[in-house]
């Protein structure tokens, strides 16, 4: 490559980068800046305060955050971890054995992963309040998997078919019963498969709004999505971006973490998925 | 340690395909059998039918005097090296080694006195903490045959353990398992499409064509008396020529001249239009370096050459000839079956690699008619055979096993 395609190439990545990181950055900008500074028509604070987030950790706002942030890592991790466990036998049968309507049961997931949440909202709104099943983190977790297990079972099958039947079958030679064949070599060979994923389903679950704001009414249940449409300003007049910027920083923490520690492994994941025999 | 024993064992496939079919083979206590044939000729099914990892449609799997048909894999106490290793990549060589042992819960002490010992038979002691990934192809195979061994299992099960390994290497591990089986005396079970390797490790080779059993021999017998045409065409390389001939009154009259057969020969040939003469590449020879003495054993006979191939320790020309369209389209079906391609009819035969004949030249051969085989074209039955010798044969080599099994168990217990 010459300087000037390397100059060229550089510009073109630091621009799609500004683009695609300005908004986050103006989101941190506002999480910074005093109530009275948020109009004040620059990008930076005028002086930096801390004062958005005492709002919401210490302060008026602490009790409609700190429990959805609670509800949200739950029930976010209970339904991450049973898509990924149901969703790993699901696709282990899929990838290994030949039964009638395999077909029909990857359709069917996709089916699922492409309906709209919105159409379904109301009437599960409905029998969550017949069967005591709203308002609780239950009643969170049996929707999320919704989402989390159809692309759990689509990836995670893609995963297993990579692995060489051989492998299994060199294990039940070795004096494995099939329980142990899966246990001790298919999932250590599928872990990264497991990894990403366990942080796509994780993330499905965490964005969600649509169900967090339907199925839930009080802060015994109510994920963090759906608080943050319920701040509120210091005064009717006054709408609350700073606290709201504020929780979404903190939101967004976690997922920022979870990908810089998994960043290898989700790459090795979804470019290859492969595991050399 | 077990025998085999397989009684009229069928595998059908859902479409009603015989894969294997109707196959009787027993396998003594220690002895290494070679399972061969051409691909799609059921000699790696049979092999996962003996382990357990493809259903038996019919027949009796008896292995050590027990029934296992129904036995799931790890019940059976057999041991198997896949084409691929199927090592675990995620553990290291050491743990892939005592894996089995893991299994079968064995304690840690012994799991290590065990691991060791299997490794110093294979040499892998300094890369016993690598991961598979990290070994090349020879040492990968090393593991997935310490795997096998450091069990004590009833035999061991090979599925065409060499393919994937380079020429050179593979003739250095052909060496190590012949030795390795020697030395442990434990019944053995190796498939292989490669005649080299069924003719250089088996104590009997068992030749397998579309499922059915052709041939169940020493090697040297499937060489000197092949049952069939089957057989005589795929063991030995480069491959045993078939002239088309017509035989009467004990003459054969093949393109290459007449051949007078011996009265018990003659016999059991009697008058036919068209017979297929098999000639090993090795009994021919340039007629020119052939010793006096000899000359009147064989036939004499000119031609021209089409191609020599000069290999230093030897030399083959080839010869075109003429035939009839009849016996073209068996030679070409023949050759289809043994997995080749018979592009024209020609033979190849092997000279001395002295000899002066060069590409092109018209020259005179000879060729040592004692030990020629008479086919039948229709049925492929070898009507020359000569089943008592070729049972001696047999019985030779295994006495000859037997004498080393004792001398490598004395020498290991030495």
């Amino acid at each position: 490559m010459s300087t000037r395609e390397k100059v060229g190439w550089g510009i073109g990545g630091l621009l799609i980068i500004v683009y695609c990181l300005f908004p986050i950055a103006w989101i941190v900008s506002l999480s910074f800046k005093s109530s009275a500074d948020i109009s004040n028509g620059e990008f930076l604070p005028t002086t930096a305060t801390s004062e958005n987030y005492d709002t919401i950790l210490t302060g008026d706002a602490a009790e409609l955050f700190l429990p959805a942030l609670r509800n949200s890592f739950g029930i976010c991790l209970i339904a991450t971890a049973l898509a990924c466990l149901l969703a790993m036998f699901a696709a282990y049968a899929i990838a290994r054995l030949d039964f009638r309507g395999k077909k029909l049961i990857l359709s069917t997931a996709l089916a699922v992963a492409i309906f709209p949440v919105i159409s379904i909202v109301t009437p599960l709104f409905n029998l969550w309040r017949e069967i005591g099943l709203y308002d609780t983190w239950l009643g969170l977790i049996l929707p999320y998997l919704s989402l989390t297990l159809p692309i759990s079972i689509w990836t995670l099958s893609a995963f297993f078919r990579e692995i060489p039947w051989e492998m299994e079958q060199a294990a039940q030679v070795d004096g494995a019963t099939p329980w142990q064949a899966f246990r001790k070599v298919i999932v250590p060979l599928a872990a990264p498969g497991v990894f990403t994923t366990a942080i796509i389903a994780f993330f499905l679950a965490w964005n969600d709004f649509v169900y967090g704001i339907s199925l839930t009414s009080t802060s015994a249940s109510r994920p963090v999505p759906a608080a943050l449409g319920l701040f509120t300003g210091a005064s009717q007049f006054e709408s609350p971006t700073g606290p709201i910027a504020a929780a979404a920083v903190i939101v967004t923490i976690p997922v920022v973490v979870l990908v810089l520690i998994f960043q290898r492994r989700i790459v090795a994941g979804l470019t290859n998925g492969a595991v050399k025999g | 340690m077990a025998a085999i024993e397989m009684s009229h064992i069928v595998k059908r496939y859902g479409d009603g395909f015989p894969a294997v079919n109707d196959v009787s083979l027993d396998i003594a206590d220690g002895e290494f059998m070679i399972l061969v044939g051409p691909s799609g000729c059921g000699k790696s099914t049979l092999l996962r039918m003996i382990v357990g990892l493809e259903d038996i449609t019919s027949g009796d799997m008896v292995i050590g005097g027990t029934r296992v048909n129904d036995k799931a894999p790890r019940d059976r106490n057999l041991s198997m090296v896949f084409q691929n290793y199927a090592l675990y990549p995620h553990l290291s060589v050491y743990e892939n080694i005592a894996f089995p042992l893991r299994l079968a819960k064995v304690p840690d002490e012994e799991v290590r006195r065990k691991v060791e010992e299997s490794a110093n038979i294979l040499e892998l002691h300094e890369h016993l903490q690598r991961k598979p990934a990290n070994l090349s192809g020879g040492q990968r195979q090393r593991v997935a045959m310490g795997r096998a061994i450091v069990r004590q299992a009833d035999a061991f099960l090979f599925d065409e353990p060499l393919s994937n390994l380079d020429a050179k290497l593979r003739g250095q591990m052909r060496a190590e398992i012949a030795r390795l089986q020697r030395r442990l005396g434990i019944t053995t079970v190796y498939v292989t499409h490669d005649q080299t390797e069924a003719m250089t490790l088996g104590d009997r080779v068992c030749v397998l064509k579309k499922g059915i059993i052709q041939q169940v021999a020493s090697p040297r017998e499937l060489y000197e008396q092949p049952a069939n045409l089957f057989v005589a065409g795929f063991i030995g390389s480069p491959p045993m020529n078939f002239l088309p001939a017509s035989a009467s009154g004990g003459k054969l009259d093949t393109p290459f001249g007449s051949i007078q057969l011996d009265e018990t020969r003659a016999s059991k040939v009697g008058d036919r239009d068209l017979v297929l003469v098999g000639v090993r590449p090795e009994m021919f020879e340039d007629a020119s370096l052939v010793d006096e003495a000899l000359l009147d054993k064989g036939a004499r006979f000119t031609a021209q050459v089409d191609v020599t191939e000069w290999l230093g320790d030897s030399q083959y020309a080839y010869i075109p000839y003429e035939s009839s369209p009849e016996a073209a389209a068996k030679l070409k079906e023949l050759a289809q079956e043994l997995d080749g391609d018979q592009l024209r009819t020609q033979a190849i035969v092997s000279i001395d690699s002295t000899s002066r004949i060069r590409e092109g030249n018209e020259a005179e051969f000879w060729f040592d008619t004692r030990k020629i085989h008479v086919f039948d074209p229709q049925s492929g039955e070898n009507l020359t055979r000569d089943v008592e010798a070729g049972a001696e044969l047999t019985r030779q080599a295994s006495e000859d096993r037997k004498a080393q099994v004792e001398r490598a168990r004395a020498k290991a217990s030495a």
